[in-house]
Formats: structure tokens, C-alpha cells, sequence
């Protein structure tokens, strides 16, 4: 446990970064980037592919260990060769683009396995509690559905679902509808919007510009490993101020 | 070197007499060879037996050795799938020193000559062990079991190893972002999902170590090779007698075999769909 841990509180940002760099062997992914967040809050991070987008947010959970910089999360610092993982891991959730379901298990089970393995909590209190998460992703009578037997959006609900059985503070979703046919992303769209609305903390990698635009908080734009240019949704699309995120917004709207 | 020692004489049926046992079982038989007797005693008085007749009067001990080759294959299946799956789950482990070990072993019995294995096995475990104050016999059959354990060990540990490789990482990543511990993971979420797949290789091997087990005749152990030899020369060495005996070894290691073939092909092609 990192000493700054008990001594958070939610007047501190609960995310922090701070000149975070990654190297994939001689390939600068990322380039100092610093950011931070307050409870409740909501970010897009938006930008060109390959600008590092996926590792920023997979550094976060500490999927990907990151080689100079700091990250905090609830004051819990994640680059520490003595970092408790279990402890960050059941404060961040992560929802990826591919939903990854255990394919073996249904969707009740895959929802319940994390808690009872890892958490080792009461089978009967978590299964009360999946069958409410599964009521509120609105996939109720598809419990006992493998997620072979679902739709795209259905097993990316389930995933966002997974994830939140872990109750974490804070949620990354890395471009969660980019795998999704036109008609189920709205579905994903809806309940990711009921959980920022429900307060709690996103972290959001998107190329949905409508959905960032009513949703985020903040508006992250990076490019080539750096955050290039950032503002309330408003401003950063009526008004971008650099000539990278002008023709990356011209491309994509 | 080996007569002097009763204890490497576990099945040496000709010293107890092939007939013995040929005569239980044949009037075990009786109904089936009621159907060839005619023919056989018609030339029992006189003549030589038909061919026919000939593995027809020989059949249930052929069988019995058969049977033998049978208990070999399982038991060496059963230990060498045991290793194999410890030796796989090494090679992927975390420790570089064990995994290092563990792909040493097994490129080294993947790619011997499953003979050459079981010649190790017969001259380098010895006879006997003494474990505190018992001493433990190991016959012949039994160091050829190791001896074709060691293959089949090595062959599953490559099944396994490519299975779990099968698995598409983002699986370990999600069940890592959940926190569940490389262990847990392997056993709870990667094993459960590839251990269909391990199914027609391994039954592959199983077919193949199956037909390998007659080698066991080649460094003296009885089983059905070796007895069709034994009766061959039993009945005089005709040369006619040569193809059909040693047709029936064939005959019966192929339709032992074969249905295993098919049903590892349909398997392949039933999980290669999904
Ligand atoms: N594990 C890895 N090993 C080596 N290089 C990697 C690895 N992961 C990512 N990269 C490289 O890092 C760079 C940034 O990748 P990243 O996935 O973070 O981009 P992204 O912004 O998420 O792109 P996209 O919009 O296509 O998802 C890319 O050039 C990629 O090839
Ligand atoms: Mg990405």
C-alpha cells in the first residue's frame, strides 16, 4: 500500500498524471503527458490512431507498466514496483474494445466470476448483485445466455457490467463501440451515459464527437504520444486552437 | 542377463506354456470356433491346419497379447499426459529458469526416436528400487510404459503449450484488469476454454503410441508381436502362415485404431467451425 493512500479524499483529484512517459522498445508512445480529474467527472480523450490513446488509458490500470512519470489514482501511486494491483484493480474498471467475455461462461457467471475468485465475497450476495447489474445494462433473461448467443452490443454490455460487479471508482472504456454495427452502439451509448449520469468517473477513448460532445466534461486530444490541445467540449469544437486537432476535427465531423 | 532375474519376468508366457492358456480361453470360445471347427478337424488327423484355421486356433491368446499392448498404451497415456500437461504448464509458467528447463525436456523427447526412448527406459531404471526397507520390483513391462511415457509426455506438453497460446491475449488482459492472479487465470479462464482443442491432438498421439507399443517385443517384452512370433515358430515356421498371423496383428491394431482416427478427425472438424 502506498502511504498516500489513506490520506486521499474527494477534494483531490482522483485520477492524476503527471509527465508519464512509455516506450514500446525504441518507440516513444507516449511523451510526458499530465492530466487530472475530480470525482464524478467525465473525459474523452480523442485523436488520431496510433497517437497512444489505448496506452494512456491501459497505464491508468496499470496494464501497461509505464517507464518514467507518476500516476495516481485515490492518491495510490501506480508506478511502484510495490504497487498492490489488486488494490488499484478494484478501484478501475476497464471495458475494452473486443467486450474479451469468458466465452466458456454465461454472462451471469462471467459477470460473477471476479468478485467470487477475487474478491472471495458471499456467492449469494454477488449473484443478487449481477442480477441487478444484468436488469441495469437491460439485458434482463439473458443470464444464462454464453456470450457466443449474444449480439456485439449485448456482450459489450455484459462487459461493462463484468467490470462494474467489481464496484470500481473510476471506469475506462477504450473505444467501446468501435466494434459495434451502427444500431447496437446507441444501446452501449445509453448505459455508459446512465453511469456518468449516476456519477461515476469515465475515462472514455471515442470516436463517437456526438456522444464526447454531450457527455464530456473535458476533452483530451492527443497526438503522437502528447495531449496537444484540451477544453470543455464547447470551446474545444468551436474553437480549436491548434492546427493538429483543426484537421483531425475537419477529417472526423 | 534377464533369465537369471524372476522379477523381469512379469508376462513371459512361454515358459508357462502357450497351450494352457490358449485352452481356457478357447473353451471360453467355443461358440465362435464351433463356426471354423469342421474345417480344423478335418485336417486335424492328418494334414497341416489351413492358415485360417491356423490364427483361428491361436486367436485368443493373440488377442490376449493384443489386450496387453492395450494396457501398455493406457498406462503410458495416462502418466505421460500427467507430465506432459506439468511439463506444458512450465513452459508457460513465469519462472525463465523452469520454462527454459521445461522446453529443454520437451524438445529433447519430442524429437528422439520413440525406440531409442524405450531402450533408455529398459537399461537405465534399474531392476528394482528399495524404498526404506521394500524392495520394489520394476519388470520389463513396466519400464516400457516409462519408456513410452516419455514421448507421450513430451508430445502433450507441445499440445498444451500450443493451446494455451491458442487463447487470444486479450483474454489475460481482461482477466487481468479484473485482478484475477496469472494462476487463476490459467485455471479458471484460459484451461476451461482450450482444453477442447487438446482433444484430437492428444487422441492423436494416443493412436500413435498405440501402434508404437509392439516395439516393447523389440527389448523383450510379451505382448502381441512377440507372441505371433512365438506361434509362428510354434507352428513350424511355415512360411505360409507368415501373412496371415502377422495380417491379424495388423488387422487388429486397425480397427483399433482406425475409429480413433475418424472420430479425431470429426472432432478437429467440429471445434475448428466454432
Ligand atoms: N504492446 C505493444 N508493443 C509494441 N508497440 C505497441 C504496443 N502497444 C502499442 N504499441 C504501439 O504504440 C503506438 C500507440 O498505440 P495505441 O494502441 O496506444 O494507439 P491508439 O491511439 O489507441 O490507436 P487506435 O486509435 O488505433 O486504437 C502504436 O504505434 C502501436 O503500434
Ligand atoms: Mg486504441
Amino acid at each position: 500500500m502506498s502511504a498516500a493512500a489513506p490520506t486521499w479524499t474527494a477534494e483531490r483529484p482522483i485520477v492524476e498524471l503527471h509527465d508519464v512517459h512509455k516506450s514500446f522498445g525504441t518507440v516513444e508512445v507516449l511523451r510526458g503527458v499530465s492530466f487530472s480529474m475530480m470525482k464524478g467527472e467525465v473525459i474523452c480523450v480523442i485523436g488520431p490512431s496510433g497517437s497512444g490513446k489505448s496506452t494512456l488509458i491501459r497505464c491508468i490500470n496499470a496494464l501497461v507498466p509505464i517507464n518514467r512519470g507518476s500516476i495516481r489514482v485515490e492518491g495510490q501511486e501506480v508506478n511502484d514496483p510495490a504497487l498492490d494491483k489488486l488494490a488499484l484493480r478494484r478501484k478501475v474498471g476497464m471495458v475494452f474494445q473486443q467486450y474479451n467475455l469468458f466465452p466458456h461462461k454465461t454472462a451471469l457467471q462471467n459477470i460473477m466470476m471476479a468478485p467470487l475468485h477475487v474478491l472471495k465475497q458471499d456467492r449469494r450476495e454477488v449473484e443478487e448483485r449481477a442480477r441487478l447489474l444484468i436488469r441495469k445494462v437491460r439485458l434482463d433473461g439473458k443470464e444464462d445466455s454464453y456470450p457466443g448467443e449474444l449480439s456485439g452490443g449485448q456482450q459489450q454490455r455484459v462487459a461493462i457490467a463484468r467490470s462494474l460487479a467489481m464496484r470500481p471508482q473510476v471506469m475506462l472504456f477504450d473505444e467501446v463501440t468501435a466494434a459495434l454495427d451502427p444500431e447496437t452502439v446507441k444501446e452501449v451509448l445509453n448505459t455508459i451515459r446512465e453511469l456518468a449520469e449516476e456519477g461515476m468517473t469515465c475515462i472514455l477513448v471515442t470516436h463517437e464527437m456526438g456522444f464526447a460532445r454531450e457527455i464530456a466534461g473535458h476533452i483530451y486530444f492527443t497526438d503522437r504520444g502528447v495531449i496537444v490541445e484540451h477544453g470543455p467540449p464547447a470551446e474545444f469544437f468551436a474553437s480549436p486552437k491548434d492546427e493538429r486537432t483543426r484537421q483531425f476535427l475537419s477529417q472526423i465531423l | 542377463m534377464r533369465g537369471a532375474l524372476p522379477v523381469l519376468l512379469p508376462f513371459r508366457a512361454p515358459e508357462r506354456g502357450p497351450p494352457t492358456l490358449t485352452r481356457a480361453h478357447l473353451v471360453m470360445l467355443a461358440v465362435a470356433l464351433a463356426a471354423l471347427a469342421p474345417a480344423a478337424l478335418a485336417q486335424a488327423s492328418g494334414a497341416p491346419l489351413s492358415p485360417l484355421a491356423v490364427v483361428w486356433k491361436w486367436t485368443p491368446l493373440l488377442l490376449a497379447g493384443f489386450g496387453f499392448n492395450l494396457l501398455i498404451s493406457f498406462a503410458a497415456m495416462a502418466i505421460g499426459t500427467a507430465a506432459g500437461f506439468g511439463l506444458g504448464l512450465a513452459q508457460l509458467g513465469s519462472s525463465r529458469v523452469l520454462r527454459g528447463l521445461a522446453w529443454a525436456l520437451t524438445q529433447f523427447f519430442r524429437n528422439s526416436p520413440w525406440l531409442v526412448l524405450l531402450f533408455f527406459a529398459m537399461f537405465l531404471i534399474p531392476f528394482q528400487v528399495r524404498i526404506g526397507g521394500v524392495t520394489i520390483p520394476l519388470p520389463d513391462w513396466l519400464k516400457a510404459i516409462i519408456g513410452f511415457a516419455l514421448p507421450v509426455m513430451a508430445n502433450v506438453s507441445e499440445i498444451v503449450r500450443g493451446a494455451v497460446r491458442s487463447v487470444p491475449t486479450p483474454q489475460w488482459e481482461s482477466a487481468d484488469s479484473l485482478a484475477f492472479t496469472p494462476r487463476q487465470t490459467m485455471w479458471m479462464i484460459i484451461l476451461p476454454q482450450c482444453i477442447k482443442r487438446m482433444i484430437p491432438p492428444w487422441m492423436n498421439v494416443y493412436s500413435l503410441i498405440t501402434m508404437a507399443t509392439v516395439q516393447a517385443s523389440v527389448v523383450g517384452v510379451t505382448e502381441m508381436l512377440t507372441l505371433t512370433g512365438q506361434v509362428h515358430a510354434a507352428e513350424g515356421g511355415r512360411p505360409e502362415l507368415f501373412a496371415p498371423l502377422y495380417g491379424f496383428a495388423l488387422l487388429c491394431f486397425f480397427v483399433y485404431c482406425y475409429p480413433i482416427d475418424l472420430m479425431t478427425a470429426r472432432l478437429e472438424r467440429r471445434f475448428q467451425v466454432r
